[in-house]
């Protein structure tokens, strides 16, 4: 397995010793994950072997490979929602900020509030669109009626949703379109200003214009979060994000600066894929 | 061919239930409905049950199911939301709970009768008046409340189970959702959860109120009264019911066949008011069906 971290990586061909030294602290960093799920007939699946990868302040890391090649149970595992599948079985370390959060003992609400995430299949909440957004700031222990509000719109402007939803925001989400599902769930996860946003194929909906908006809405919000984002799209990826990982078979089979992964891949396998979906 | 012969014999099946059903309502329709008037709707019975109504009974089986009502939601379903969202499925108390709650559903209603008698009657009732009412019989005889509690027990299962079936309906993505938003489990259970599975739980409670508006056979020894003028106002009055008032009609007066028209009148206005109850249910149910889906409009 290859992983490039960035003090192996020469971008612009600068001297080794600079790009270190400018290197940041990471703000995630996974040792040698092993995710394990209980499969059908007592056996396991071992969804996720050996990765091992940083993730920086600032950045945005791009996640692709074939379906049912470990990309969602990695971002689950950034901030523990495995913990809610029965059977599943994490070892390795994952570091936010140098504190080990796979500890038994390690606060998960906390790291909740700390690293939200969007899943793939939007899930809006039985209740009407304001109280969706308002919802993780409510559970938070906001009461300020006037800063819930603020941040409610705030979050359904940045998630390019309140044009379409402003006249009705007492309505109930569940009306909503798959694509306005998909942006109140991200608005949902910015309302509440995580430090990271993990983002498991934001953009499945056929939406070109949302997905512009979005991948905007990206690139602005990287001025002060981490994002991990999963995607089919190699031409997603190649726009939004500075580092790609590319994920086979549960391994992580290589990881460097988006633009050197899609012009001069290390491996052939990362090759293969990439070439096979841009045919 | 073979699926010809399903849907004929599903048909024909289904026939007989409908017809059967339709004969009963329109023999009571038809016997019962020429006794209907505001008198018989309000009146207490007299003549030696041969003439007045049934309004005691009307009210006493309105109140007693509203007080099993509201005794028996709030128990069920937290009892629900504790086994599906709270006890692991291994833990020994929560294989003990599920177990009593099947057992519970199989004893017969009268056992429930006995049980309430000798449980809330005698021992909770009786030590009630001993602590607090120095001695004299105030909750230590039959009376609403514990009527209203043995049918509450009959019904628990009911609810229990139709609980926690719409609960375990939810799906596990909409509890990860709020999970990771930084809800606790707790914020979870009560703000996502359990208004997603509303209308499941609020039909618990109309199988709870159609299971229990009917039943006599808890009642019998627990507060039912043969015959009474005034209506109940406090909760250890004891009260007059629909289904006990047929019992009693058909088989306690000196001439069955005199007293017959007010039987079927007196079965009518238990299953309008049995129908009514269970409407009621319905549009609270479709109510909030509505206010969570409204914006599909
Ligand atoms: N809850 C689970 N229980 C058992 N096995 C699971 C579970 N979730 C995922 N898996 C298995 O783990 C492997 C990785 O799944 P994962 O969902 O992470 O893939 P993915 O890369 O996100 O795929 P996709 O692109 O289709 O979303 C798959 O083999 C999958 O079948
Ligand atoms: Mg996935």
């Amino acid at each position: 397995m290859a992983t490039i971290e960035p003090s192996q990586r020469s971008p612009g061909g600068e001297p080794r010793a600079a790009v270190l030294t400018a290197a940041p602290s990471p703000k995630l960093e996974v040792r040698g994950l092993d995710v394990f799920y209980r499969g059908e007939k007592g056996g396991e699946t071992h969804a996720l072997q050996d990765v091992t990868v940083d993730v920086f302040p600032r950045e945005v890391l791009a996640l692709i490979g074939p379906s049912g090649c470990g990309k969602s149970t990695f971002l689950r595992v950034l901030n523990r929602m495995n913990d809610t599948i029965p059977g599943a079985r994490v070892a390795g370390k994952v570091l936010l900020e140098g504190e080990d959060i796979l500890a038994k003992d390690y606060d998960v609400v906390t790291l909740r509030r700390r690293v939200g995430m969007v899943f793939q299949r939007p899930q809006p909440f039985p209740k009407s669109i304001f109280d969706n957004v308002a919802y993780g700031l409510r559970a938070h222990g906001l009461a300020d009626k006037r800063e819930i509000t603020r941040r409610v719109e705030q979050a359904l402007g940045r998630a390019a949703l309140w044009d379409e939803v402003k006249d009705r925001l007492d309505a109930a989400a569940l009306g909503l379109s798959g694509g306005q599902a998909q942006r109140l769930c991200i608005a949902r996860a910015l309302a509440v200003e995580p430090e990271v946003l993990l983002l498991d194929e934001p953009t499945s909906a056929p939406d070109p214009i949302a997905t512009a908006k979005l991948e905007e809405l990206i690139a602005e919000l990287k001025a002060d979060l981490t994002i991990v984002i999963v995607t089919h799209s190699m031409q997603q990826a190649a726009r939004v994000s500075q580092r790609t990982a590319f994920f086979y078979m549960g391994r992580l089979i290589e990881v460097g600066a988006t633009k050197q992964m899609f012009t001069r891949p290390r491996e052939t396998r990362t090759e293969d894929y990439i070439t096979g979906r841009f045919g | 061919m073979r699926d010809a012969s399903l849907v004929a014999a599903t048909a024909i099946a289904s026939a007989i239930v409908v017809g059967m059903l339709l004969v009963i309502l329109l023999d009571v329709v038809r016997s019962g409905a020429s006794v209907i008037s505001g008198t018989f709707l309000t009146a207490a019975p007299s003549g030696g049950m041969q003439a007045g109504g049934v309004g005691p009974a009307i009210f006493g089986t309105a109140a007693l199911t509203i007080l099993m009502t509201v005794a028996v939601v709030p128990v069920g379903v937290i009892t629900a939301i504790w086994l599906s969202e709270y006890a692991r499925p291994d833990s020994r108390l929560a294989r003990a709970v599920r177990l009593a709650v099947a057992n519970l559903a199989g004893v017969p209603s009268i056992v429930f009768g006995l049980f309430g008698l000798g449980f809330f009657v005698q021992t909770i009732g009786r030590g009630l008046d001993k602590a607090a009412y120095g001695g004299v019989a105030t909750y230590g005889k039959p009376g609403l409340i514990w009527a209203a509690l043995t049918l509450a027990l009959l019904t628990m299962p009911v609810v229990i189970v139709a609980t926690e079936e719409a609960l375990r309906a939810v799906p596990r993505d909409l509890r990860d959702a709020s999970l990771a938003l930084g809800a606790t489990k707790f914020q979870t259970t009560f703000q996502v959860v359990v208004p997603q599975a509303m209308g499941g739980i609020l039909t618990s409670a109309i199988l709870a109120v159609s299971r229990g508006a009917g039943e006599v056979a808890p009642i019998l020894f627990t507060g039912a009264a043969y015959f009474l003028v005034e209506l109940p106002t406090h909760l250890n009055d004891q009260f007059m019911n629909l289904g006990y008032h047929v019992y009693v009609l058909a088989t306690q007066s000196p001439d069955v066949d005199k007293t017959r028209p007010q039987l079927y009148g007196t079965v009518l206005v238990l299953l309008v008011l049995t129908f009514l109850l269970n409407v009621v249910a319905v549009v609270i149910r479709i109510r909030t069906r509505k206010a969570l889906a409204s914006a599909r409009a």
